[in-house]
Formats: C-alpha cells, structure tokens, sequence
C-alpha cells in the first residue's frame, strides 16, 4: 500500500471576503533555515486597489454598526484563533519560533484581542465630551473612525504583531489594507481564514502579501486610504511614506511596540490614534444669561 | 402728509433705510510707527534691517512698518524658546504656570476695546464682529487653558502627559489674535514654549499680544513672535530644534509642510482649508435657516476656514428660501469695518480679492448665475459684495475649490441619501450645517457628515471648550477643549 500523497497548501490574499490569487500571477518562496516554507502569494498594484475598494466599500456598514456588535465580533475572532491554536502553533515553529514561544505568542494574541473588543463600546465613554460652552447651545464631542487603514504590520512578530496591529483599527469601525510580515507570512494567512469565519463583513479586514518594496508606496499613493499605520518605527518607509502620504493628507501613525507583551501595548490610545473628533452644535432656546442660541 | 427726513426728503419705506454713520473712535489706540520683533522678553530689530508695511485694507492707508524676520533671528527666537523650555519655564509649577496664562486673559479683556479697533483696522473685519467675537474669544481661550496646567493627568487616564518642548506656529490672517490665542494658550497650559508667526498682512495685534505677554512678565523666552512673510515661516518649520508646528491656513500650504518635516520626528497640528456644506430641509425653521447661511457665508467676509460655502436646498423650499436669502443679502451693509452697523467689510489684502475676482469669472464662465448685493462700494480699498451663485453643478469650481471670500454656492437636492452623498463628496472635511426641526434627522446627517465640527441649526459658533478641527484634507489634530491639549504632549 503506497504511503498517503500530502495535500499541499494554496496561500492565497484575502480581499472582499474573498480568497483570489493574486493578479500578478506570481509568487515568492520565504526560506526558513534555507528551506522554503510556502509558495506565497507576490501582491500588485491591482491587488493593493482591488483591497482598497473592499475596504472603502465595507466602511459604512462596519462603522454604522453597533459598537456592540463590532466588540462581539472581536470576541468572536479570539474564539476562532482559539479554534486554531494547534495550526498557529505550528505555523509559527515552522517560521522558526521554539514550541514554547509559540504557545506563549498564540495565548497573548487570543487576549489581546480580548482587551480590544472591550473597547469597541467604552472609547466614545471615556473620550467623547460634552463641551460647557458659553453660549446657549448644547455641545459635545465624539470620536469616529477615520476610513480606511493601510497597515504595513510587524515583520518580525508575525501573529501577535499582526493582530496588535488590526484590532486596535478595526474596533472603532475602521476598515483595513494590512500587508503581513514578508518573510513570515503563514499566520497572517491562517488569520484570513479565521477572519472570513468570524462574522467579520468582508472587506474590513483585507490581507495582502507580498515583497513591501514593490507594495507599500502603492499603498502610501492611494488617495482613498485616510491613514497608515507603519508598526516599526524603525521602518525603511518611514520617510517615503510620510512623503506619499501628503497628497491627500492621510494619518502616519508610527507604532511604538518596542515589546508586543508588555501590558503598555494594551491601551486605548491606538485606538484614538486612528479616530477623528467630531463636535455637533446644537441650539437650547434659552438658557440663563443669555439668549437664543440659535 | 408724506413723511419726511432731515433732508426735506419723502421718506420711502419700500426700499433700503441709510443708516446714520456709527463709526467706532481710534482716538485710544497706540499704533507705533515701527514694529520689532519679540524674543527672549524683548522687543529686537531684525537682523537684516528690513521692515515692511501693514496697511488699513479699507482704505489702503499705511499703519505700521513691521520688521522681517529671517533665518538667523528666527534661530535666535527658537534658541530662546529652547532655553525657557529647558529652564524657567519647565521648573515652576503648573500651578503658577497658568496663573501666568490667566494674566494674559485678563489683559486681554482689559485692552478689549483697542484690541478689537486694531484687528479692525489692520483687518479689514468689521468692528462689530472685532469686538464681540474675535477679541472676547481670544482672551476665553487663554482663561480656560489657564485652569488646564495642574490638571492634565485628568485629561488623559493612565497616563503621565510631558510637554513636547518648543513649538514653532504660523497663523492666518482671518482672526490674527484669536488664532494667536488658539495656538499660544493650549501650548503654554501644556508647559512648551512658542514661537509663533502671525501673518503678514496682520501683525499688529499680535505685537500688541506681545507687549502684554510681557506685561503679564512672563519669563523671557516662553513666547517669542517674529513677523515677516512666507520665508519666515519655513525658517521655522524648518528649523531643527523646533519639536512641534501648528500651522492654520490653506491645504496647499499645510502639504507643503508636511512634505518639509517628513524626514524629521516634527509632530504637527494642522488647520487647513474647507468648503463647507449648509443644508436646508424642507421642514427647518426657514427664516433661522437664511439668518444661519448668511451668518455661514458671509461672516467676516467669508474669510473662515469653516465658511459655509456650498449651500444644498431641498428643492420644494427652493423658491422661497432663495427669495429669502435674495432678499437677506440686500439688506446687508457694507462699508466702512469701524462702523458699528457694517456687517461687510474689507477684504483682506489686494491678493486676496484678485483670487475671489478670479473665481466669480470662472463661475460665470461655467454657467452659473451671479447674484450681488448691489451698493456703492467705497473708491479705496478692497471691497467684495456679498455673492450668491445659482446654477450650480457638483463640478463647478465655485463648489468644489475653497475661495476665502463672500461668495456662496447655491446646489439642490431631494432626497437625504443624496444630500449627504453631495455633502461628503469633497476631499476636504472641517464642517456642515444642517437645517431641519426634526430631532431624529438631525443626528442622522449629523453622524453622517465626515467633518469635524458640525452645526446643526446654528452655524459658525466657536467656544475654547469646543474642540475644533477637520477630517481629511481639512488637516488633523484638534484645537479646543480637553482634546487640544494633546497635540502639544507626549502621552
């Protein structure tokens, strides 16, 4: 009896909601220890617009919905890598990680996703404000999502700078175009699958991959993605990305996780970090001193 | 018997009353003849020995020569900045810091009446607005700053806020002080130091500014303002000691900006350009809803950021609101900006109204029609009637591009799905005016609109606790409130 032929597998981007090969028909062989771990997917021009559309046409329901159901939904995603931890376990030892360090990345990424989902309903609380002004009008300020996201992530933390990257984004009602770590792409896929089976609209979250260099000014050019958040700040686009960035005045956010484990990382300020202020004036027809405020 | 007037004249009641002249005094302002620029405490000569004039835009009469300055005395002022935000300034308490900016507030009412003549006349802006708006803002901003500077780590939970360190601010010439205000206060109350240019055609009251910072005693080098045009600002955007820019001005300028400090780790507020929409529903309070579009529009000379400039009416109420808007734009006075009955006054500087007079051509010339106040317009100075224009498209420049004067924009709708898909249909994002006595359809266009600050049956109303601020191309960081103290801390 001849041994079980393995099933191999197609790494493919994640766009829509959708799972397409990439448009450039082309890919690229990461090598982990000189061996190649997958053939993965060499993203264009194309890939990055086509992502830029799901993500753009996906921003309306997913900011309209209840931040209720935006925080179950990320609930929902620690439930799914929860799922999948024995997959993402492997997946990280086969990009080089030891066993225990990979355990250890799996668990903090399933609770960080946790503390983000707490947020979904919380952050309009502790960083809206109703404004005392001195005239008859009642006054108050809330925070909105921005748009649309590109997010060039981690390229050393793979899964939990990954996830570090997105939910903070994503929790408010962003939507994203998020390149994942070029040489340790594995998770960053798997996370697709775990995404398109967590209720999750298609096109909130788009995953690409693929060689940076050729990618993120494509990204950075777009003049319908409203912010970038760059997660290293060492990062070679840094400056090339502030540059491409001023055509339509997009966010450059920089992240400053000099260690993804430290409890620093969990706080709502990236999430503000990708939120805008929007103060609503009001007429009271009279309140005491003065007149109508209208 | 017909009634008549002094003149012996039939009083006509069918048409425009002259009002009689209100005109407000300057016999109490002081303008010096030569303006120095102020660092370190004092008040310097620029290096290069150069002046320029400031003039009276109302009637093209010299006030003032203001010195230029460059590279080396803006380096001279960010030294100065340095060595306070090193010394003095980092080492009192917030406590005894914003009693310092309380000082400030409180010269500033004291002298309210000058300052306000001043921002008139160097201006072009009418007295009325000078005195009511743009002089008591000013010194509201510094008072409620003040109370912030010992209670900063209640602004931000679980945080340990640290001033950024020298800011370096350029500032338009449509509220010369109360920009100044808005950017000096919330970074003093923060505990940086400033320097900060005002613009050219209106330096006065922020030399006046100047002088009361220093009567306030402020320690030397907290607040330095040098003066001087386009290059003294980059001298400062560019200078490499200058930790933060806050810039207010036009979008075009703001990218410019950022291109310059994107190789630096600069943090930046910037204010920019808008091009508002103002909607009126078929059901709004109408006659508030006219007062509010001419309040919207033609509010210092349509000279606002926030201007509202593109107006969308629902088609049933087109006649009557544009009879109403017709008829509210005639009765408008325009004339001389120290007359206490001026609702229109000059336009800011000759530059300005050749770029207004460039747009109502192109408007023409794409087939919209022009509507104007018809009146004398003074012979001197730079006048703009307040201007309506109707036959408007989506992709009229006149709706699509900022002009920075009176002109309005007049667009139709019917339905709220595509008024708002209008509204938004801009790539710039500061504010929106909606129009409607009903209080779900309110919020509805309210969280719908992408800008920062919108007005619903109100519109161009600014307080310092009222964060203020675009979405887009409008810029990004907030002044105003608890939340415009975080562009000037590190969290």
């Amino acid at each position: 009896m001849s041994e079980r032929i393995n099933v191999l597998k197609t790494y493919k981007i994640f766009i829509g909601g959708k799972f397409p090969r990439t448009e450039s028909g082309r890919y690229y062989q990461p090598k982990v220890n000189g061996s190649p771990i997958g053939n993965i997917c060499l993203s264009s021009r194309k890939d990055v617009r086509n992502a830029v559309v799901a993500a753009r046409s996906a921003f309306e329901k997913w900011s309209g919905a209840t931040a209720y159901n935006r925080s179950q939904i990320l609930y929902r995603i620690a439930e799914m890598i929860e799922g999948r931890k024995a997959q993402f376990i492997e997946e990280l030892i086969i990009q080089g990680e030891t066993k225990k360090a990979a355990e250890k990345e799996v668990d903090t990424t399933i609770d960080r996703v946790i503390y983000f989902a707490g947020w979904a309903d919380k952050i309009n609380q502790v960083f809206g404000s109703v404004n005392p002004v001195a005239t008859s009008h009642f006054n108050f300020s809330m925070l909105e999502p921005t748009g649309v996201v590109g997010v060039v992530s981690s390229e050393s933390s793979s899964l939990l700078g990954l996830i570090s990257s997105i939910c903070p984004i994503i929790v408010s009602g962003n939507t994203c175009v998020v390149f994942i770590s070029e040489s340790k792409p594995l998770c960053g896929v798997t996370l697709s699958e775990v995404l398109a089976t967590s209720d999750v609209p298609g096109g909130v979250v788009n995953i690409l991959t693929g060689k940076r260099k050729e990618t993120v000014p494509h990204l950075g050019k777009h003049m319908d993605v409203n912010a970038i958040y760059l997660a290293d700040s060492a990062s070679e686009f840094k400056e090339s990305l502030r540059l491409d960035a001023v055509d339509n005045l997009k966010r450059i956010v920089v992240g400053k996780e000099s260690d993804l484990y430290s409890n620093k990382f969990e706080n709502p300020y990236i999430v503000t970090s990708f939120m805008e202020t929007k103060t609503t004036w009001h007429p009271i027809e009279i309140i005491s001193g003065s007149g109508s405020g209208y | 018997m017909k009634q008549k007037n002094s003149k012996g004249e039939a009083l006509k009641f069918s048409g425009k009353w002259d009002l009689a002249p209100a005109p407000e005094s300057t016999d109490h302002i002081e303008i010096k003849k030569e303006y120095q620029l102020f660092i370190n405490g004092k008040f310097y000569k620029p290096s290069s020995g150069k002046y320029f004039p400031s003039i009276n835009p109302a009637n093209e009469k010299h006030l003032s020569m203001i010195a230029e300055a460059n590279e080396k005395d803006v380096d001279r002022a960010v030294k100065a900045a340095r060595k306070a935000f090193d010394g003095t300034w980092s080492k009192i308490s917030a406590k005894e810091r914003g009693k310092y900016i309380y000082r400030i507030a409180r010269l500033i009412q004291e002298k309210a009446r000058e300052l306000a003549v001043i921002e008139s006349l160097d201006g072009g802006k009418p007295i009325r607005e000078a005195r009511d708006i743009d002089v008591p803002i000013a010194a509201a901003h510094f008072f409620y700053y003040a109370g912030w500077t010992d209670k900063l780590k209640y602004a931000f939970p679980n945080q340990s806020p640290k001033a950024v360190g020298v800011a370096g601010q350029v500032i338009p010439w449509n509220f010369p002080l109360m920009m100044a205000a808005w950017k000096i206060a919330p970074a003093l109350a923060t505990g940086n130091t400033v320097v900060l240019k005002p613009a050219e055609t209106t330096s006065l009251t922020a030399l006046k500014l100047a002088e009361i910072i220093q009567e306030a005693d402020l320690p030397p080098g907290v607040v330095n303002i040098v003066t001087g045009a386009g290059a003294t600002g980059a001298a400062i955007v560019n200078h490499s000691d200058v930790d933060k820019i806050a810039f207010t001005g036009s979008t075009g300028v703001g990218k410019v900006i950022m291109k310059a400090i994107a190789g630096t780790e600069k943090k930046s507020t910037m204010e920019l350009g808008g091009k508002a929409a103002n909607i009126i529903f078929e059901d709004a309070p109408l006659d508030q809803a006219v007062e509010g579009v001419i309040n919207g529009i033609y509010f210092n000379q349509g000279h606002v950021c926030c201007a509202g400039s593109r107006l969308f009416i629902q088609e049933s109420v087109y006649d009557v609101v544009l009879r109403k808007l017709k008829d509210r734009i005639q009765a408008l006075v325009l004339g001389d900006p120290l007359d206490k009955n001026t609702d229109i006054g000059a336009i800011n500087s000759k530059e300005q109204l050749a770029t207004i007079n460039k747009y109502l051509k192109i408007g023409q010339k794409e087939g919209a029609d022009m509507f104007q106040l018809s009146c004398d317009i003074p012979k001197k100075g730079f006048w703009c009637p307040p201007t309506l224009f109707t036959n408007v498209s989506q992709s009229h420049a006149i709706a699509k591009e900022e002009i920075f004067g009176p002109v309005l924009a007049v667009q139709t709708f019917r339905t709220i799905d595509e008024v708002i898909t209008k509204a938004n249909n801009t790539p710039f994002g500061l504010s929106a005016g909606v129009w409607t006595d009903k209080g779900s359809k309110i919020f509805n266009l309210t969280s719908q609109m992408r800008a920062g600050v919108v007005w619903a049956n109100t519109y161009n109303k600014f307080d310092p606790t009222s964060p203020f601020g675009g979405y887009k191309e409008s810029g990004h960081g907030r002044e105003g409130g608890l939340h415009g103290l975080l562009p000037y801390l590190n969290i």
